[in-house]
């Protein structure tokens, strides 16, 4: 049988097994893609993937610029300008941070600069709040870059580089963030198995950015655009956006087949036979395994289902993923205030609206600021979907555990 | 307890009232400076005569930011480096109170940097405190515009090579029509320039060094809290009147403290009231400032 906690790990050729935090997993990696640039400014939780990152350049391991910026505003624009010269760059940043640098969040994407990001995701004020949720993420939802969630240190680490090899693909050239919930990942010491740099390597090519600054070829970048053009930007972009899809999938697989650890757009747990499925993203689906393992051991047939990339979505990869369910019950970590619920339901119905015998989605807003999400409460959200006489309406949802 | 310290039981704190006692204990370490300025400045809204509940404080983000939640005033911690514009609307909007901006220096002078020089150079009537302790102490000591060139933080590892700012010149650059700096050590000193800084209408900044032990001093092993105040007394001279460009601080170097600068110049009310008078006569209405109070 599956379990969702593995057994015994096997150490594959090229890699060694090292205990560590998986922020510095993240600065890890990111100097073994031997960055240029490195642009931060301090906010709880993503500080010490910095930290480290300015102690590995201060080391001489990182050949890099590490600029302490003087706001998450100027570290999104630093990565710009290094990306737009035709440099390999990386920011990080959590809640507040993100949404200070917001405008400069969506130039990124509509200029093509392969910048990557590390998401340490927080809530958003207010009342201010340091704990997670996906509150920061969902407020840039449609700022036009890959975003991706990782749910465990060895993810953190690996998708680092499946950021930076997808970014940089010829025909993707599109920014990418990688979401990692805040504490729940970026102060966790954990077993993680890491790449010789070799392995790195073979994966990950130079940086040959397809247009870059240059006194020998002439460009101008971040243009006006008259309304007689911006309609058709916007759809190339849209267009170039889901058209990354193929290539994400084939980054994934091409680290699967390097390391034997694959990825895929939506994945799925015990979900043979499942009349209930549960629904996540992020750290949360580990607690998720746990609860299915010990709600299937009380013959409930509960499964789960993961969604790894945010952006673009996978409504395809989704709608196989949950067929012959009866329902799927949603755990957003954000709220949509005054619209349909959680926006990861909002979306999840959009994408199976309708379809013949889709399940019916049940839409539970959990986890907000950090409040944990253990197995009993998962347990109590499969049996009150399974009590409900009549489904939902549409917009329907619960803000799971709230006191009134 | 002792007999001696049996009579002190009933004896309140003179600082007591202007605290929010349900706050407390507040968050700030053993050796902090920050609440030895808190003192100084309950000392000073005392002695300034200012009716409290004409009294607004306002913080950003970071240790100092706190300090708007604790004080029993009306206060607002706003987002990361946004005390000022927030003050100046509270200001605008109602001329009468005294806003008093109480932050740190990562939050005045790197994310909210633009917002001094502007407040600065507009001579908003706003008294500014900024406690100095060189670094970003709540999210854990990265280096600072304030960080002196070669103190280590986590962000430089062996040594700041970055020139950090002289923040007395800065003001003075600007505009602000009163600069003093003082240290915790200085307290009689400091809770003058506060009062004075109080009492005088315009953009007044005052700068205060404060230790830092668990990050700065610690990072830099150099001792405790005390240790930093007898750096501050054996180090500070007082020089009134100083040239603001010489006031520039090294690593553990000699400090230059005192009243910098005090001149007048009309507050941004002042100057709105004089030119819409000037252009509009008797069809505009003074708002604020020297005119009255609303």
């Amino acid at each position: 049988m599956k379990s969702a906690i593995p057994k015994t790990v096997v150490v594959p050729p090229g890699h060694r097994r090292v205990g560590m935090e998986d922020s510095h997993a993240a600065a890890l990696a990111v100097r073994q893609c031997n960055v240029d640039v490195v642009a931060a400014y301090p906010i709880t939780p993503q500080t010490h993937i910095v930290e480290k990152l300015a102690e590995m350049v201060a080391n001489g391991e990182l050949d890099a610029e590490f600029v302490p910026v003087e706001s998450e505003h100027s570290a999104m624009t630093v990565c710009v300008g290094a990306e737009a010269a035709g440099a390999r760059t990386f920011t990080c940043t959590s809640s507040q941070g993100l949404i200070l640098m917001s405008e400069v969040v969506y130039i990124t994407s509509a200029m093509r600069l392969p910048c990557v990001m590390v998401l340490a995701n927080r809530s958003l004020s207010g009342p201010l709040s340091i704990w997670c949720d996906h509150s920061d993420v969902m407020s840039i939802r449609d700022c036009g870059w890959i975003q991706t969630f990782a749910e465990n240190g060895q993810e953190v680490y690996d998708l680092v580089f499946h950021a930076y090899r997808v970014a940089e693909m010829a025909d993707v050239q599109t920014p990418v963030i990688l979401n990692v919930d805040g504490f729940y990942l970026t102060h966790v010491v954990e077993s993680l198995l890491v790449a010789d740099q070799e392995v790195v390597d073979r994966y990950l090519p130079p940086y040959r950015p397809r247009h870059s600054l240059h006194p020998d070829r002439p460009v101008t970048m971040g243009a006006y655009g008259v309304p007689d053009l911006f309609t058709e930007t916007k759809k190339a972009q849209d267009e170039a956006l889901r058209a990354t899809y193929p290539h994400i999938v084939r980054a994934w697989q091409e680290w699967g087949d390097l390391t034997g650890r694959h990825y895929h757009p939506v994945e799925t747990y015990r979900t043979e036979g499942a009349r209930v499925l549960l629904f996540t993203m992020g750290s949360i689906g580990q607690t998720a395994m746990v609860a299915v393992d010990t709600l299937r051991e009380q013959g409930l047939p509960v499964g789960l289902v993961k969604l790894r990339l945010w952006r673009p979505f996978p409504h395809e990869d989704l709608r196989r993923a949950v067929a012959g369910a009866e329902h799927l019950l949603v755990l957003d970590r954000a709220v949509s205030f005054g619209g349909p619920g959680g926006p990861v339901a909002s979306e999840v119905r959009s994408a199976l609206y309708g379809q013949v015998d889709a399940p019916v989605v049940h839409d539970f807003i959990v986890g907000l600021a950090g409040r944990d999400v253990a197995v009993p409460d998962f347990e109590a959200m499969v049996r009150e979907v399974l009590a409900r006489k009549t489904a939902p309406r549409h917009e329907d949802y619960v803000i799971y555990g709230a006191r009134e | 307890m002792s007999e001696d310290l049996a009579r002190f039981e009933d004896v309140e704190n003179p600082v007591m009232p202007y605290l929010r006692q349900e706050r407390i204990p507040h968050i700030w370490c053993p050796g902090c400076g920050i609440g030895t300025t808190v003192n100084c400045f309950a000392r000073a809204l005392t002695e300034s005569g200012l009716d409290l509940d004409k009294v607004s404080i306002v913080s950003g983000i970071g240790c100092t930011g706190r300090v708007a939640g604790y004080m029993r005033l009306d206060s607002f911690h706003t987002t990361h480096g946004r005390a000022i514009p927030f003050a100046t609307g509270l200001k605008l909007a109602n001329p009468r109170l005294k806003v008093v901006v109480y932050s740190g220096d990562g939050d005045l002078f790197a994310i909210g940097g633009n917002h001094f020089v502007h407040a600065a150079r507009r001579n908003m009537d706003l008294t500014v405190i900024c406690v100095n302790n060189s670094t970003y102490g709540m999210t854990g000591g990265q280096v600072a515009p304030t960080t002196p060139l070669g103190a280590t933080q986590t962000t430089m590892p062996y040594g700041n090579f970055e020139n950090p700012f002289n923040l007395p010149f800065l003001a003075d650059a600007c505009g602000a029509v009163y600069v003093a700096r003082w240290t915790v050590f200085h307290v009689k000193q400091l809770t003058r320039a506060m009062k004075e800084a109080l009492l005088k209408p315009g953009f007044t900044f005052i700068e205060v060094l404060a230790p830092c032990p668990t990050l700065y001093l610690r990072r830099n092993r150099l001792g405790d809290g005390v240790d930093q105040v007898k750096y501050y007394k054996e180090k500070s001279t007082i020089k009134h009147g100083a040239d603001t460009k010489e006031v520039g601080l090294g690593f553990q170097s000699d400090i230059v403290v005192g009243k910098f600068v005090d001149r007048e110049r009309p507050t941004w009310l002042d100057s709105m009231n004089q030119h819409f008078s000037k252009v509009l006569g008797t069809r505009f209405q003074p708002w604020g400032g020297s005119n009255g109070e609303d």
